[in-house]
């Protein structure tokens, strides 16, 4: 009976020439999904304000949002109602949890490059960072080039001292750096005057210094040694997945609503401390939003 | 699991620069040894002293002795790499402390040296007591009947018999000298781990490089053991614990 239904279904599918879910043979992360009745989201728990726990312990963010809509889109296509899971993840175990299916889909603060590319797919640029400095007012600091000399702080696990190396402005600068083990660390680092200067995504450094003791001590500065595309990441070679995450965000941008996500949580204060991280939108993402594209970092930084 | 294998990354260049992966692991391999027979060195020495001075008849040499363990058995060494690094500098003068913050040279070396040195002599300094009271009473008794004085006692009789008993718990903390160094990244020193959480950051080829550096712990650790079983046979006393085969 039940078969029968559904084959008049399918009939009447084709009929009016649409294309539902179950036309189709599911494959990838729809089959999986529609199979287990769950989708699992990779979240951060601090990578404020982009993928961040509140004091709730629940994740919160921009992209939690932006994803929260693609879910929406996977359940509306595959006609199920999915449990949605929160899965933690860090970013030494992000590409391993997606390769393996543990996470369906990552929303988190993920630069889209070619490495990644060999292991990940992403969605199109939601997001984009600056990888600058951030110094004590005080040291007058505000170019690469009077680093000579002095520690420089960055994150173990991360490649802004190659960046630094490789930015003709740091060519022949003779720097000493120093590691935190993370970003808290690394700030710390620079607090203490262990380093003069902390080489970072500038929108973490905003959020590091907006939350920072003396906010008003500090100033990002110097030139942009990289730009990174930051994007919600999906298994590859997962085609039908990716057109609905693709499909969902360029409907933002079309609808506008991209830009008031933009304005919630990057121009407005946030919880959990109700801070305004004041981070406008920089011109690479201004002209992403006018042309969607999930070109990676390398596309952005030709030498 | 559509994990993408390149056993070859460890031979391609890094993004920026011209180094290999493979000089990358080699340096941080590098990195590791020093760390761990440096502050190997510091451990048996101040692990030994104060093992003795546990047994001692000095009253205040022992407590000093066991307090001297507790502190340092008893916070984890990762608190301990935090505390020496980001604490104690904080409390010297403004000069100094600005001094080994900023000027003094290879300063997450030495701090994870000392800190991982001390960290070890507490172990051993508790290896070293178990090993010198499991002598029976009248060998020291002897000694001192004899006209030795305390220290030749220990010198001549006690120690050379307690170190070799003790060879194999000392075997298994100079095995754990090399694998708890890898700590020390969490202070920036550029060391095995260190240089891992970089390739794998750097390469996105994170199951390799993890394969690769457990194969060099465990070779580090494995070449440890067989130095220290080479030391126990050279050293065997026949007739005593083991009987010589």
């Amino acid at each position: 009976m039940i078969y029968r239904f559904r084959l008049s279904l399918f009939l009447l599918a084709g009929l009016l020439a649409t294309t539902p879910a179950f036309a189709q043979e599911l494959s990838g992360t729809l089959k999986k999904v529609k199979e287990s009745g769950t989708i699992v989201m990779g979240i951060r728990e601090s990578s404020y304000p982009l993928s961040y726990l509140d004091d709730k312990q629940q994740p919160i963010g921009y992209h939690i949002e932006i994803c929260n809509k693609i879910v929406e889109a996977v359940k509306r296509e595959l006609e199920a109602n999915l449990k949605v899971q929160h899965q933690p993840v860090t970013s030494q175990n992000r590409i391993p949890l997606v390769t393996n299916g543990t996470v369906d889909i990552e929303c988190g603060s993920t630069t889209n490059n070619e490495a990644r590319q060999k292991q990940v797919a992403f969605a199109v640029t939601t997001f984009v960072t600056n990888v600058r400095m951030v110094v004590k007012k005080a040291s007058g600091i505000t170019s690469l080039s009077q680093l000579d000399g002095k520690p420089v702080a960055t994150t173990s696990g991360t490649t802004s001292v190659q960046l630094m190396r490789a930015h003709e402005k740091g060519k022949n600068v003779n720097f000493k750096e120093v590691y935190g083990k993370d970003h808290a660390d690394s700030f710390l680092l620079l607090e203490t005057d262990r380093a003069v200067a902390f080489v970072m995504d500038d929108n973490l450094l905003a959020g590091l210094v907006t939350s920072s003791k003396n906010p008003q001590e500090y100033a990002i500065v110097g030139e942009v040694l990289n730009i990174e595309p930051i994007a919600i990441m999906m298994r590859k070679d997962d085609p039908a997945f990716k057109k609905i995450a693709d499909d969902t965000i360029r409907g933002l941008i079309k609808s506008g609503e991209i830009e008031k996500l933009y304005n919630k949580w990057f121009l407005s204060p946030i919880p959990p401390k109700n801070v305004n991280m004041n981070f406008a939108m920089s011109e690479t993402l201004k002209g992403l939003i006018k042309n969607p594209s999930d070109a990676p970092a390398e596309f952005y930084n030709k030498k | 699991m559509k994990y993408h294998w390149n056993w070859g990354i460890f031979f391609e260049q890094i993004k920026y620069g011209d180094e290999t992966y493979l000089s990358w692991l080699i340096s941080g391999l590098g990195w590791t040894v020093a760390v761990s027979l440096a502050s190997w060195v510091i451990a048996l020495l101040l692990g030994f002293a104060i093992g003795t001075v546990r047994t001692t008849p000095r009253t205040w040499l022992v407590r000093l002795g066991n307090a001297y363990v507790e502190l340092f058995r008893n916070i984890p060494l990762l608190v301990q790499m935090f505390l020496w690094f980001f604490v104690v500098p904080e409390f010297l003068p403004r000069n100094l402390s600005l001094w080994v913050k900023q000027e003094m040279p290879a300063k997450e070396f030495v701090t994870a040296t000392v800190c991982l040195g001390l960290f070890t002599s507490a172990r051993i300094a508790e290896q070293v007591r178990a090993g010198i009271q499991s002598l029976p009473r009248g060998q020291r008794m002897a000694g001192l009947a004899m006209g030795l004085t305390l220290p030749q006692t220990y010198r001549y009789i006690l120690l050379p018999m307690a170190f070799r008993i003790i060879i194999p718990p000392l075997t298994s903390e100079f095995m754990n000298v090399f694998k708890n160094s890898s700590v020390a990244f969490a202070i920036g020193v550029l060391e095995l781990t260190f240089q891992a959480r970089q390739m794998q950051e750097d390469s996105e080829q994170g199951i390799e490089t993890y394969l690769a550096v457990t194969v060099l712990y465990f070779v580090c650790a494995f070449i440890a053991n067989r130095m220290m079983a080479f030391i126990e046979k050279r050293s065997r006393v026949p007739g005593f614990i083991a009987a010589a085969k």
